[in-house]
């Protein structure tokens, strides 16, 4: 049981894909309540996996391994460190709200739905624990399929061309990215007389820095498209718009940081010259930058409530690849958190549109106005949700936003002066969504019947909210787990950068065993 | 005195074949006498799946002798025919092919108005055809092996008298068929004049003492190969392909692009790699040669597809984009190059075979049912077919964990290995391209609306054959190893 935990992790929700194929497809809410059992069960069974997490372990932990196609080394090789542990746990956790946020906004084909998600959240989960090439790539494609239908079925009057293009971006950047990993793998036989596709074999792999740089090219186009890095984010707006509620929840907080995580699980520690090579950092953190101003800048000028949100996105998530290519373990440390926020609370303002949509059916922003006196309780989610992406202190945004900007300042002054401006239109874009659509008086007569959320709906929340308060309150579990595993990355990128006795004041010192959702 | 013309070994050589054309003349014997109903025809499946069996049982015995003998191969006829494992393994392929086909044709047929018992014998026959395409190394026999395949194929493009598609793409395929063959019976002429023999040992040993650049060589050369890449509908010579997948009957059609793809692939393979072939030692010429039609049919298969939406045309312009592929196998030329376009073959028989086999129970009294909107709703209407052709199309776009993705992985290892990463980018961009049309079908049949409610033509043998080409090609996406085993015996020559 114990060995298998990983497995069990893994597979439950393919398992529960699997008996939910049988459920007739008439009985709707046998079919809702299955599956929100099954995803219930999904994250039940993660919760072990903090338990006995052990933190400052060096390595991966629940590790299993079997051979699998031996003729060309591939592996079913699991494992998971730090990263993997936060972002699995977010995977279950917002993997079963998207389920429940869907039971009544989804009304046809309602099994089809439910089996995509499900066959999503092994996807999804499958990618952040492989540790063998081979099983990361199956895994990273397989998420693709169910997402298209995600969009291209339930979404709304566009939603062809979005999951079309979608699809096309990401696989376009994935086969290229598939032809990095078979010249690493060429590289790794050529110097070792055996094909394989372990990831800590492949790590053995000493490749000039002309062929590094290539390869990494290979990576980036796999992994910025789908982060998406500007130029590659054009896909994500039209996608976020047209995907149902539940789609647009699990692809901001959980999909996007299959980008983020394979630049720190391959690019970093498979390809650390051609990482620290100057010129691809400079590119990366600039392309990093032009990201986070131009998405909060495009963010000022939406009319539609949720393409703002997606363009946030954007932005947010160009913190994350900035810390990573600051290359430094504030910087590391803070994105892998910020990744973890961004899921939380842009999930959450994705739910929250979801609920203004399932009552009035348009995403105009200015259709609304003044919700805050019809809707109370709403107000109070929404303010929330929206504070704690803008990073106001003692939400969980500040703590990943302020630990990425020591990181960048450490890295490079100039990068940390411009991405601060970041954070401020953040705030702005924001708050000013904030006021347009709930303060003031009611200016939409439409809008002076809609109920206020039910029961359900705030239940939805209230795990999300505590989650971000904690974080926000009490951030010092997260940089716990993740301190080993990111000294491990900048140890690999950069030798000798602890030994050289550089300082990080954000990161406290190491306490052992600090105690994680006990 | 017969002993000397015709020994045992010889026999064992060709049994496969041999049954094969017995049944096939059996079957157009009894027929009549047999069954003089037309809806009993279908029990000549019997005969077929009895030929099958014992060619099976043939082709089972050559290698286990191979395998007792430790042997790479044996030859018969003077050396005119060789069985080894490259042989082997492509003739299981046939096999496989010529069931599935045989299993969905009946009610086909039937639905057509023209079930005839020739029909079985014309895939024993063509069949046969390809046996000597796979194991014959001697310029008549290929050539024999070749026609007589090219023969059956012509009539069974046809086969639907009735039909004005059909006749128009018989017509075609015909003449243009001839045209090729004439290169190609050119270009084994200038063979034979280079070494004064028709054996392609003897022929690779004269060309080979010759320098590459030699304009004789390069005129076999160039000759032959406009003949062979007609028949893998190549660009510059696929104009033929969509014509007649479109007009031929399904079952053919997917007989056509399985079998006649891969014997043609075989065939190629016998003349421009491994130590017997002619065309070995002038690599350097062809190399460049092939890449450059490489990838212009790949340009053109795929940039085709796009604005289909007969699926049977998409799917003809997707065979010559698979055409492309395998093709950079060869151009990359190293053992997993091989490797690759014998499991790129393999896959390919199952998910080609399997996305032709829903278009066949598409086909209804009164329905074509090869369009775009036929197919729309087809989740409404029939869920299990709806699936099972995602899986097909998902596969053929080289998605894991699908087969498809397979064949595409040895091809791109193989450019990789061998230093051609142009080749490689161009071939993986074209990927997204190839998904951007198999999914017009998806998008049609889960998100259109079902536009007439005529259920499928479903019948015991169609169910049986899908259900075979769907488990087969997950089966090898998923647990790869016994398959790329199997594959790896194909380099045994």
């Amino acid at each position: 049981m114990d060995q298998h935990l990983l497995s069990i992790v893994l597979l439950t929700p393919l398992a529960g894909l699997l008996v939910l194929l049988f459920i007739p497809s008439k009985s709707k809410d046998l079919i809702r309540i299955w599956a929100n059992l099954a995803a219930f069960a999904g994250f039940l069974v993660s919760l072990p996996l903090v338990s006995r997490f052990q933190v400052g372990l060096r390595g991966f932990q629940f590790e299993e391994r079997a051979n699998w196609i031996p003729s060309l080394g591939a592996h079913y090789h699991i494992g998971m460190d730090g990263i993997s542990l936060l972002l699995v746990m977010l995977t279950t956790v917002m993997g079963f709200i998207a389920i429940l946020c869907s039971w009544s906004a989804v009304q046809d084909r309602t099994k089809e739905y439910y089996a995509m998600f499900l066959l999503l959240q092994t996807g999804m989960i499958g990618v952040f624990v492989s540790l063998d090439f081979f099983l990361f790539y199956i895994f990273w494609e397989l998420v693709l399929v169910p997402m298209y239908f995600i969009i291209g079925v339930w979404g709304g009057p566009r939603k062809l061309y979005a999951a079309i293009k979608f699809f096309l971006y990401t696989l376009a950047g994935s086969v290229l990215m598939l032809l990095g990993i078979l010249t690493l793998y060429f590289q790794h036989f050529h110097q070792f007389g055996t094909y394989t596709f372990e990831i800590s074999e492949l790590m053995k792999t000493t490749m000039p820095l002309g062929l590094q740089q290539w390869v990494f090219w290979a990576f980036f186009l796999g992994f910025a498209i789908k982060v998406p890095m500007f130029p590659f984010h054009t896909w994500l707006p039209d996608a976020h718009v047209e995907a149902p509620t539940a789609g647009s929840v699990i692809l901001a907080a959980v999909l996007l940081k299959m980008g983020t995580y394979g630049f720190l699980r391959f690019s970093l520690p498979l390809l650390p010259k051609a990482s620290m090579d100057q010129t691809i950092v400079q590119i990366l953190a600039v392309l990093s930058i032009i990201g986070i101003i131009y998405g909060a800048l495009v963010c000022m000028m939406q009319k539609d409530w949720k393409k703002l949100i997606a363009y946030s996105s954007v932005s947010h998530l160009g913190f994350c690849t900035l810390g990573i290519f600051s290359m430094n373990p504030n910087g590391i440390a803070g994105s892998v958190l910020q990744q973890i926020n961004h899921g939380i609370s842009t999930g959450m303002l994705f739910m929250v549109i979801g609920v203004v949509y399932e009552r009035r059916h348009t995403r105009e922003i200015s259709e609304y106005g003044g919700l805050a006196h019809v809707m109370p309780k709403f107000a109070v989610i929404f303010a929330i949700a929206m504070l704690s992406s803008a990073g106001l202190p003692l939400l969980n945004g500040f703590v990943g936003e302020f630990t990425i900007l020591l990181g960048a300042f450490e890295a490079n002054r100039i990068w940390a002066a411009f991405a601060v401006t970041g954070v401020i239109l953040g705030a702005a874009y924001l708050l000013w969504l904030y006021q347009r659509t709930m303060l003031g008086q009611v200016t939409n007569g439409k809008n002076l019947l809609i109920p206020d959320m039910s029961f359900r709906e705030v239940a939805m929340f209230v795990p999300l909210i505590a989650w971000a308060i904690w974080i926000g309150v009490y951030p010092k579990p997260y940089f716990d787990i993740l301190r080993q595993p990111v000294a491990e990355i900048v140890e690999r990128v950069r030798p000798g950068y602890y030994s050289g006795g550089v300082q990080n004041a954000a990161i406290p010192r190491p306490v052992a065993r600090a105690g994680v959702a006990r | 005195m017969i002993q000397s013309f015709y020994t045992t070994t010889d026999h064992f050589t060709i049994i496969p074949a041999v049954m094969l054309a017995l049944f096939g003349c059996a079957i157009l014997l009894f027929d009549f006498l047999i069954f003089p109903d037309p809806r009993q025809r279908k029990w000549l499946l019997i005969f077929v799946a009895l030929a099958e069996g014992f060619t099976g049982f043939a082709l089972y015995r050559q290698t286990a002798w191979l395998a007792a003998n430790g042997q790479a191969q044996l030859q018969g006829f003077q050396g005119s025919v060789t069985v080894d494992g490259f042989g082997i393994f492509f003739n299981w392929i046939f096999l496989i092919a010529a069931m599935v086909v045989a299993l969905v044709s009946y009610h086909y047929l039937e639905i057509s108005g023209e079930h005839h018992g020739e029909y079985y014998s014309l895939i024993l026959f063509a069949q046969c055809g390809m046996y000597f395409l796979a194991t014959g190394t001697d310029l008549i026999t290929l050539f024999i092996g070749l026609e007589l395949m090219a023969l059956c194929f012509y009539i069974m493009v046809g086969f639907l008298r009735a039909d004005k598609r059909s006749n128009e793409a018989a017509m075609k395929y015909l003449l243009l068929g001839a045209f090729s063959s004439g290169f190609l019976v050119y270009g084994f002429s200038v063979m034979y004049g280079i070494a004064h023999s028709t054996k392609l040992e003897d022929i690779a040993a004269a060309i080979a003492s010759r320098p590459p650049s030699d304009p004789v060589v390069f005129l076999a050369l160039a000759t032959t190969l406009v003949g062979l890449l007609f028949k893998i509908s190549a660009a510059p010579f696929h104009m033929w392909a969509p014509d007649a997948y479109e007009g031929a009957p399904t079952t053919v059609t997917a007989y056509l692009s399985v079998a006649s793809g891969a014997a043609s692939f075989a065939f190629l393979l016998r003349l421009f790699h491994g130590p017997l072939a002619p065309f070995a030692s002038a690599r350097e010429v062809w190399e460049p040669m092939l890449a450059v039609v490489a990838i212009l049919t790949l340009t053109v298969g795929n940039l085709a597809a796009v604005n289909q939406t007969n699926i049977k045309r998409l799917l003809a312009y997707s065979s010559i984009s698979h055409s492309g592929y395998m093709l950079l196998g060869l151009v990359a030329g190293n053992e997993t190059g091989i490797k690759g376009i014998a499991v790129y073959v393999m896959v390919y028989t199952f998910m080609n075979l399997g996305a032709f086999l829903v278009l066949v129970a598409l086909r209804r009294q009164k329905i074509i049912g090869e369009d775009l909107d036929d197919i729309s709703g087809l989740m409404h209407k029939s869920p299990g077919y709806a699936l099972l052709m995602l899986i097909f199309l998902l596969s053929l776009a080289g998605i894991p964990p699908t087969a498809g993705f397979l064949g595409k992985y040895y091809i791109f290892l193989a450019l990789i290995q061998t230093g051609h990463y142009t080749l490689a980018v161009v071939g993986t961009l074209y990927v997204a391209v190839a998904i951007y049309y198999y999914f017009k079908v998806v998008r049609s049949m889960f998100v259109g609306e079902e536009t007439e409610k005529a259920p499928l033509a479903t019948s015991f043998g169609l169910r049986v054959a899908l259900a075979v080409t769907g488990v087969m090609t997950l089966a090898i996406g998923i647990y790869p190893e016994p398959f790329l085993k199997l594959a790896q015996t194909s380099l045994l020559r």
